[in-house]
């Protein structure tokens, strides 16, 4: 049963195990410095769909079904799925899901969806009401494009700070015991507003909320960064994590950069892959977690990484309606020990 | 000590990698320049045909948008206007790429709730408030006009 240190941390005293995860990523993502850690890489942006949504939808129920065989678990055998996306009502993670006749709950964290359902279905392994639970989440640039910028044809510049939405999903099956990678612990974030209204500088508005996620779990637990082999951001890309180090610097005197790492900043290669300042979307972290970072910690390079999830909590309305960008990041502690 | 809203926004300028303000210029130069010698090389090929002025004026527009709009519809438009930046959206390739681009894009919808509804959302401001100072604008000179 969970237990809370300090004023916002949670301790899973059960430590849930994760026993089955998957990434599978589009073509771009493919290409980048992590090609060789994903599980699967689809040449065709369009998935054999005929519209982006759909195309979604089936790269997370790849992702689910992927992560559940590693787990060498049944559909049958799932108590539950928590997972997300982008897009209006999350319909690439419903529709995806529909005929899976897995019990489901949809959770909406922006990008910070695959800490978030990581999170959640900790608590539910931890606290019993479940046995074994699958946490997934995914993304695709081109339906992100559509909802919250232009058509994928239209002839603009993006200014330096934009990131470029992860075409990804991730999954990752959550049992109570069994796996080499456990959640010991977690933490539910703030919402963090410093006023930054620039839909197109997402790092920037989400790296208050890191700051804040991260320094309440050091300070709960009474850590310090080299207590970790990593504190791993969502996707802060390169202007967000430049801003994470400075804010906590400067407001709580704590130093991470030398362990700090951005799944943003990982995914793709900056110099060659036309991308701004990084990847984004619920993909990201959702991929660079449940590949790169779960196989690291299965074979014994990394022992705990602080994976905080960030996401912006902004709509197209909002954006239109002149409000600043909210930024939210939630916290899941994995760890082998 | 907690970083305020306005020191915060410093922070975040600073963070922020400048845009490539000389690169951009000059391709917007460039490409804007080479977009309007190719419209003049129409217009004379349109005379020499034997067009009267407002009609080969007419036809150069039409052939520039029909370009856009191929352009558009085969995905290369959009990386071209990635390094040309203003030098293909002010001149009328812009309006009509994204008029196109939409019209593209949300044929996922269906021909009347995708396309036809989303064609214009992007060139929408630019008609409605086109027309608005046209209408001002002959306001002003039909006022004149009387005295």
């Amino acid at each position: 049963m969970a237990e809370r240190i300090g004023k916002y941390t949670l301790n899973f005293t059960s430590k849930p195990s994760i026993v089955g995860n998957a990434a599978v990523v589009g073509k771009k993502e493919g290409e980048g410095p992590l090609g060789e850690e994903f599980d699967k890489i689809y040449t065709d942006t369009t998935m054999g769909e005929c519209s982006w949504e759909k195309a979604e939808s089936s790269i997370q129920r790849e992702a689910i079904i992927r992560a559940l065989a590693k787990a060498d678990t049944a559909t049958s055998q799932v108590d539950a799925v928590i997972a997300g996306d982008l897009l209006n009502q999350c319909i690439g993670t419903t529709f995806g899901l529909r005929e899976m006749n897995i019990p489901f709950a949809g959770v909406y964290g922006a990008c910070s969806t695959m800490a978030l359902s990581l999170l959640m279905g900790s608590i539910m392994v931890d606290g019993g009401a479940v046995n074994t639970c699958v946490c997934a989440t995914s993304s695709h640039f081109c339906s992100a494009e559509r909802q919250f910028r232009y058509p994928l044809e239209y002839g603009g510049q993006r200014p330096p700070a934009a990131q470029w939405t992860v075409t990804g999903s991730g999954a990752a099956v959550l049992k109570k015991s069994g796996g080499t990678v456990k959640v010991t612990k977690g933490i539910i974030g703030r919402i963090q507003d410093l006023g930054i209204r620039d839909a197109n500088n997402m790092g920037a508005a989400m790296a208050p909320a890191a700051a804040s996620t991260i320094t309440d779990f050091l300070k709960d637990t009474g850590t310090v960064p080299e207590d970790y082999d990593m504190i791993l951001t969502g996707d802060l890309g390169s202007v967000g994590s430049k801003l994470l180090c400075e804010l906590m610097v400067k407001e709580s005197g704590i130093d991470i950069s030398a362990v700090h790492r951005d799944c943003g900043v990982m995914i793709f290669d900056p110099e060659n892959q036309d991308v701004n300042a990084g990847g984004s979307g619920c993909g990201c972290s959702g991929a660079v977690v449940c590949s790169y970072i779960m196989r690291r910690l299965q074979q014994g390079e990394l022992k705990k990484v602080l994976f905080v999830g960030t996401g912006a909590l902004m709509s197209p309305t909002s954006s239109k309606q002149g409000e600043s960008v909210p930024g939210i990041a939630h916290g899941v502690l994995l760890s082998t020990e | 000590m907690a970083v305020t809203g306005k020191e915060y926004e410093k922070m975040a300028q600073k963070a922020e990698p400048p845009s490539h303000m000389v690169k951009n210029f000059f391709m917007a130069y460039l490409v804007g320049g080479l977009i309007c010698t190719f419209g003049e090389l129409l217009f004379t090929l349109y005379s020499y045909w034997g067009a009267e002025e407002k009609q080969a004026r007419m036809a150069v527009s039409v052939t520039l948008i029909f370009i856009t709009a191929f352009l558009t519809g085969i995905g290369v438009f959009d990386k071209i206007a990635r390094f040309a930046g203003a030098g293909t959206i002010v001149p009328i390739t812009g309006f009509a790429n994204s008029v196109a681009s939409p019209a593209l894009e949300f044929q996922s919808e269906g021909r009347i709730m995708g396309t036809g509804v989303q064609m214009f959302s992007i060139a929408g401001p630019v008609i409605v408030y086109g027309t608005a100072a046209a209408v001002i604008y002959g306001l002003i000179v039909w006022i004149f006009r009387l005295y």
